[in-house]
């Protein structure tokens, strides 16, 4: 018999009988608060930079005063033309190792926690938002949802290869416990918040 | 691990607690971590509420573990993911080395996964000639110095500043006596970076394997995990069957609980969920059971196997946090790792189920509600059953049934007892007895509780007739 076929068997005989029905999740979630205070808060508090902008114009200004343009800055917006490459999609991955800045857009944010769901169909490339040194990630404030049901409720059953929640810069605290941002991944996470 | 003699719990928590300054500030960290995970969970008014979801969900995932696995092994495999089954430790380890064997590849970076120290992976590579370089931070650090993890969620828990600056210094050539947190992550970033560019392979653990869909979720925080997946030909995910949840929905609950509960933070910073392989390259499930049938097989234990491995059972536990991760001589550590450790090797691990005094906070933080103190109390039982724990012990349990059972020899032990500790107390007070390791001895008591009440009934009943 194959590893499979006994290891299934093992299980099937020794899985508890009885029914365990899977439970409500409709009634989670109902948190009221105002999402988009919030959702800056928690941010502010995970290290995440939160800046609200109007359009892309104030985008492109922000990054203008707060970023070294001379470095490689790439993003999949052609909004971001003039400060971005747009043409590293379909590279080698390893290319990317020299990348300052990404500039990327979100689906959606979640208040309690922060973060930010992306897929690779808005990634460009799905080590984009670690390789890079800074990260910066636009979300609308009208796709801001209060927890992590209305997340999913909102993802269903979408279909992605990969997909991930960003929630602050990359992070560690494994040196007695001091953290430190920037353990592997961007060292910093601007999201801007547009209108 | 195997090969060498293993030191009792008790016996390495009196060699940890030699340093008293040390184990006092390994004490606070931990206790620091889980005020953290409370002020974390009171801000979520459906905390219980979803403590009992998470649990009810787990329930029925033990009750359907069959028809899920099948399920998720389908659709991963409609996804594009290799499916593998590894009966044992031994079966895993010889699965991974196949794949990259295959690949031809000589040097792996890895993630974090219990499951792979479990295993004792990286010492059956080494042994073939391949490197494997441990990417957390925390791991990384251990790996360095040769230790084990001794945190699940922490790893180096344990070290102070100083111990990584020294290990730094001498590995990567860092500043001597230079401390900084900063600095030192900092040195690691820039080392681990050139490795996770030229690996062509790359390992990790799974925190959630969702049916459903076939994808499997990986939590971190340094996002060492995706830098290595992501960079890699080859991504080799590594899962305990019971990783699986139900539906994708049933993320929602648990991400919502799984970092709260392990550090205090609303979520982690990297949630990624891996669905497909990117074009060309490869994914690769290993689905291990190493023993854990069996234990789904104990009515008693087999809540166990809910566990998320958040780690707050650990934090919370003041046996763990007095006597450090390393004295359990398992790869899960803790309240946790004491009753998954003794189905992985009863004779092995039969102190574990005894480093615990019951208080009961492991089941109360716990964010799946295992019975985590219950089943502690159980192992004792069944341990003491099938003759895993020292004669000593059983002898001076039997002898002291005999004595309590029998007023006549209660008496006369009571009456014997003071009088040696009156006028030979040597006889008591010595390195043979136990009880006396960390304390001084009561006075002894001109009488007892039985010879006071006797006399006193007596005259209080004198009283009375008056």
């Amino acid at each position: 018999m194959s590893s499979k076929a006994e290891i299934l068997q093992k299980i099937k005989n020794s899985q508890p009988n009885g029914i365990a029905d899977l439970p409500n999740l409709n009634v989670l979630g109902s948190d009221q608060f105002d999402v988009l205070e919030m959702y800056k808060t928690v941010l502010k508090n995970i290290g995440g930079n939160p800046v609200e902008v109007a359009d892309y114009n104030e985008v492109l200004t922000y990054i203008r005063n707060n970023y070294p343009l001379e470095k490689r800055i790439i993003s999949t917006l052609p909004e971001l033309s003039e400060i971005a490459l747009l043409d590293w999609t379909n590279d080698d991955p390893h290319s990317l190792k020299d990348v300052e800045l990404t500039i990327i857009k979100a689906h959606f944010g979640v208040a309690e926690n922060s973060a930010l769901w992306v897929t690779d169909d808005i990634l460009g490339q799905r080590v984009a938002p670690f390789i890079t040194q800074y990260l910066a990630i636009i979300v609308n404030k009208k796709d801001l949802i209060p927890t992590m049901h209305q997340a999913y409720d909102r993802i269903g059953d979408q279909e992605y290869g990969f997909g991930t929640f960003i929630a602050g810069p990359s992070k560690t605290a494994d040196i007695e416990q001091s953290l430190v941002l920037g353990a592997h991944g961007a060292r910093g996470l601007v999201v801007f918040l547009m209108d | 691990m195997s090969s060498e003699k293993i030191v009792e719990h008790s016996e390495a928590a009196t060699r940890f607690n030699k340093d008293v300054e040390r184990v006092n500030w390994h004490d606070e960290t931990l206790w620091f971590v889980r005020e953290k995970r409370d002020k974390s969970a009171h801000q979520i008014p459906d905390w219980e509420l979803l403590r009992e979801t998470a649990s009810q969900i787990k329930n029925n995932v033990l009750a359907n573990m069959h028809d899920y696995l099948s399920d998720f092994e389908a659709n991963a495999q409609k996804n594009g993911i290799i499916v593998h089954w590894a009966a044992d430790a031994k079966e895993h380890n010889e699965i991974v080395h196949s794949i990259l064997q295959k690949h031809e590849v000589k040097q792996m970076v890895k993630s974090k996964s219990m499951l792979t120290e479990e295993c004792h992976l990286n010492d059956y590579l080494a042994d073939k000639g391949i490197e494997v370089i441990d990417s957390d931070l925390g791991e990384y650090i251990v790996q360095l110095r040769k230790e084990p993890p001794s945190h699940i969620v922490l790893p180096a828990i344990h070290l102070k500043k100083e111990d990584v600056s020294e290990t730094f210094h001498e590995h990567l050539g860092t500043e001597k006596g230079n401390f900084d947190p900063q600095y030192l992550t900092e040195s690691a970033r820039r080392e681990l970076r050139d490795t996770f560019l030229t690996r062509k392979a790359a390992l990790t653990g799974v925190n959630f394997a969702i049916a459903e869909t076939g994808e499997f979720v990986v939590c971190t925080n340094e996002g060492n995990a995706d830098m290595g997946a992501h960079l890699a030909d080859v991504h080799i995910a590594c899962m305990g069957f019971e990783k699986l949840i139900p539906q994708r929905k049933h993320l929602g609950v648990f991400l919502r609980l799984l970092a709260r509960s392990a550090t205090g933070q609303p979520i982690t910073t990297f949630s990624s969920h891996f669905k497909k392989p990117r074009n060309g390259k490869e994914i690769h499930v290993v689905i291990v059971d190493n023993g854990r049938s069996t234990q789904l097989g104990r009515p008693d234990f087999r809540n166990s196997l809910k566990c998320i491995r958040c780690g707050a059972c650990m934090n919370t536990c003041p046996v763990y946090r007095r006597s450090g991760g390393h004295s359990y001589h398992n790869a899960v550590a803790g309240p946790i790792g004491s009753i998954l450790a003794p189905n992985l090797d009863m004779s092995k691990n039969a102190d574990l189920p005894f480093a615990s005094t019951l208080c009961g906070s492991c089941t109360n933080v716990c964010p799946v509600k295992i019975d985590i103190h219950d089943q502690l109390y159980k192992w004792r039982q069944v341990l003491v059953k099938e003759g895993h724990t020292p004669s000593s012990k059983t002898i001076a349990m039997k002898t002291m049934a005999t004595v309590l059972a029998n007023p006549t020899v209660f008496n006369l032990a009571g009456k014997s007892g003071r009088f040696v500790m009156k006028n030979i107390p040597g006889l008591v007070n010595n390195k043979m007895n136990k009880w006396y390791d960390q304390r001084e001895m009561p006075e002894v008591p001109e009488e007892s509780f039985r010879e006071w009440y006797k006399k006193n009934s007596r005259e209080s009943k004198a009283k009375k007739d008056e």
